[in-house]
């Protein structure tokens, strides 16, 4: 299991061990005073550079991806909920999110689900405090810990806005992040990363968060723009991305940053987080050229939005991949990723006639589901992956199933209850005149381009 | 004194300010403009979102000159705008009743 953080074991028992009198010394001490495990400089100024990048997909990369895609007078709106969700998330994360991801654990019944709140407001975490990484004796500082996985859960909400965007409420977009975050990603996080987490248990592979980050945003996505509605006028009206060069940017910003958020996800500067680095160049190489291909097939041109499509798909499914497959399977994944994606957005939405406006679920939703089943395919040995000699792609598979079907149900649920309630407390829509008008002057009060 | 309003292709317009300065025009003013005619539009997709543009960009020229050289210029136009292909635009002729120099009160043609 390459996702392992023992963190909650270790430091569960690192808190235990030190009395509150103890904190202040703690502070003092050298690390290697903190138990037999060494803090790796090169280890340490990689995983606070990884934490920076992902903070980078966030702001710009994913606002400005998204903000191009939508139309001019809602161009600020987009931008100001994806930065405001993602702050939501950061200041929910050092008060109880942390602690109900990776803190000690509360009872056995709930141990597969959640933590405890043992950790709330970072209790008893001190500069001195350790976080494991895959290899036994070497850690990083617990800070950089949290940090770097506090900027999975900004951008794991912010990614759920693209079903939503043009038409909802920015009151709505901030209550429901904050119930969504508790309980639907604080949960799934813990499951999936932390020691005694469901599918950590069950040996599910997810490197980087395939599951929890794109699985369940695309999923929640969907299950939110059902739920909310369709924009006025969709799809007679046009509806055409107002700037695909902002776009275009924001896809180069996406992928610099997802090196932070795969090949730090190693949590070491090691040959993992190398191998994760060189899957996250190519199969996102494959999948921009693929998604252009399937448009040529379609007798459509190979169209810019079409590439931009196709390196986020890539960089969806090799996710739960990038340091569990070899390179040439990453590939491999990233064109099929790119080529279902391409399906899923331009002939199935259409049929389906939902209104997932940015296709947070077309592509991070579905690419990610393709790249956790695939995850067990590119995993084996015998196609370059990294598996043991003895690996058993069908027993993998069945785990991923059940890894991916359990995060659709939790997310799905999840989401109901999350929006019904925002949707109680605020309205949920804005009114159709502000919609009209555009949500940059209705909720915000601001013009994109004053030209 | 006549207006002309001449209808072009964008990428036509250096041409035709470079004939109608040759024949002694000596300003006009031009406006980005959409519209149809005989020209069909042009098909957008946007990840399967097919969105038909029957409005076409066009560049709107205005010019007034005395009616005497009206003639040549409309004529320079025509030549410096024409590709022979649909789309290459139309020109229109209008009487003008009156034209002011706002800097110096000229009016009529010592004002143009």
């Amino acid at each position: 299991m390459k996702l392992s953080t023992k963190i909650a074991a270790v430091s569960a028992a690192l808190f235990a061990a030190l009395p509150a009198w103890a904190q202040e010394a703690a502070l003092q001490a050298p690390p290697a005073a903190a138990g037999a495990a060494t803090v790796d400089k090169g280890d340490t100024a990689w995983m606070m550079t990884s934490t920076i990048l992902v903070l980078l997909m966030i702001l710009p990369g994913l606002a400005l991806f998204y903000g191009g895609l939508a139309r001019t007078k809602n161009m600020l709106s987009v931008m100001t909920q994806i930065g405001a969700v993602a702050c939501l998330a950061m200041l929910m994360w050092v008060m109880f999110g942390y602690s109900l991801a990776f803190g000690p654990d509360g009872s056995d019944a709930l141990k597969p689900f959640i933590a405890s709140f043992g950790k709330a407001f970072l209790a008893g975490v001190t500069p001195a405090s350790q976080a494991a990484t895959f290899t036994a004796g070497v850690e990083i500082p617990e800070y950089v810990f949290i940090s770097f996985q506090m900027t999975f859960a900004a951008i794991t909400i912010a990614l759920v806005l693209g079903s939503v965007i043009e038409r909802i409420k920015f009151s709505a977009v901030m209550l429901f992040a904050a119930i969504w975050l508790t309980i639907v990603y604080f949960p799934i996080a813990h499951m999936v990363w932390a020691a005694g987490g469901l599918f950590f248990e069950m040996g599910a592979l997810d490197f980087a968060g395939g599951t929890v980050v794109h699985i369940n945003a695309g999923v929640s996505a969907l299950v939110a723009a059902l739920l909310l509605g369709k924009r006025i006028g969709f799809p007679q009206e046009r509806m055409a991305p107002h700037s695909l060069t902002l776009t275009m940017v924001g896809t180069g910003l996406l992928w610099v940053g997802w090196f932070g958020f795969n090949a730090g996800s190693a949590l070491e500067a090691n040959g993992s987080a190398a191998l994760a680095m060189i899957n996250t160049l190519v199969a996102t190489a494959s999948g921009g050229l693929f998604w252009m291909l399937a448009e040529r097939v379609h007798g459509h041109k190979g169209s810019a939005l079409g590439f931009c499509s196709g390196i986020i798909a890539g960089l969806v499914a090799v996710t739960p991949a990038a340091g569990n497959s070899g390179p040439f399977g990453a590939i491999v994944l990233g064109a099929v990723a790119a080529i279902i994606c391409f399906y899923a957005v331009t002939v199935v939405k259409p049929k389906l006639g939902y209104d997932d406006s940015l296709d947070a679920f077309g592509i991070h939703g579905v690419g990610g589901i393709v790249g956790a089943i695939g995850t067990a395919i590119v995993y084996a040995p015998s196609l370059g992956g990294p598996g043991a000699a003895d690996y058993d792609m069908a027993a993998k598979l069945v785990v991923q199933l059940l890894a991916v079907g359990t995060t659709i149900v939790w997310a799905a649920i999840g989401t109901a209850i999350a929006f019904v309630a925002a949707k109680a407390a605020t309205g949920g829509r804005v009114t159709p005149d502000v919609e009209r008008e555009g949500l940059d002057l209705g909720e915000h009060g601001e013009r994109a381009y004053n030209y | 004194m006549k207006l002309i309003i001449a209808i072009i292709k964008p990428f036509k317009l250096d041409e035709v300010r470079e004939a109608l300065t040759e024949i002694g025009v000596a300003g006009m003013t031009i406006t980005e403009v959409k519209g149809f005619g005989r020209q069909k539009g042009q098909t957008e997709i946007y990840r399967g979102a097919e969105y038909s543009t029957n409005m076409v960009p066009k560049i709107k020229i205005e010019v007034v000159c005395a009616s005497d050289v009206a003639p040549n210029a409309i004529e320079a136009i025509q030549a410096a705008a024409n590709t022979g292909a649909i789309g290459d635009g139309k020109i229109f002729v209008l009487d003008v009743g009156q034209a002011v120099r706002i800097r110096t009160g000229e009016t009529d043609q010592t004002a143009l």
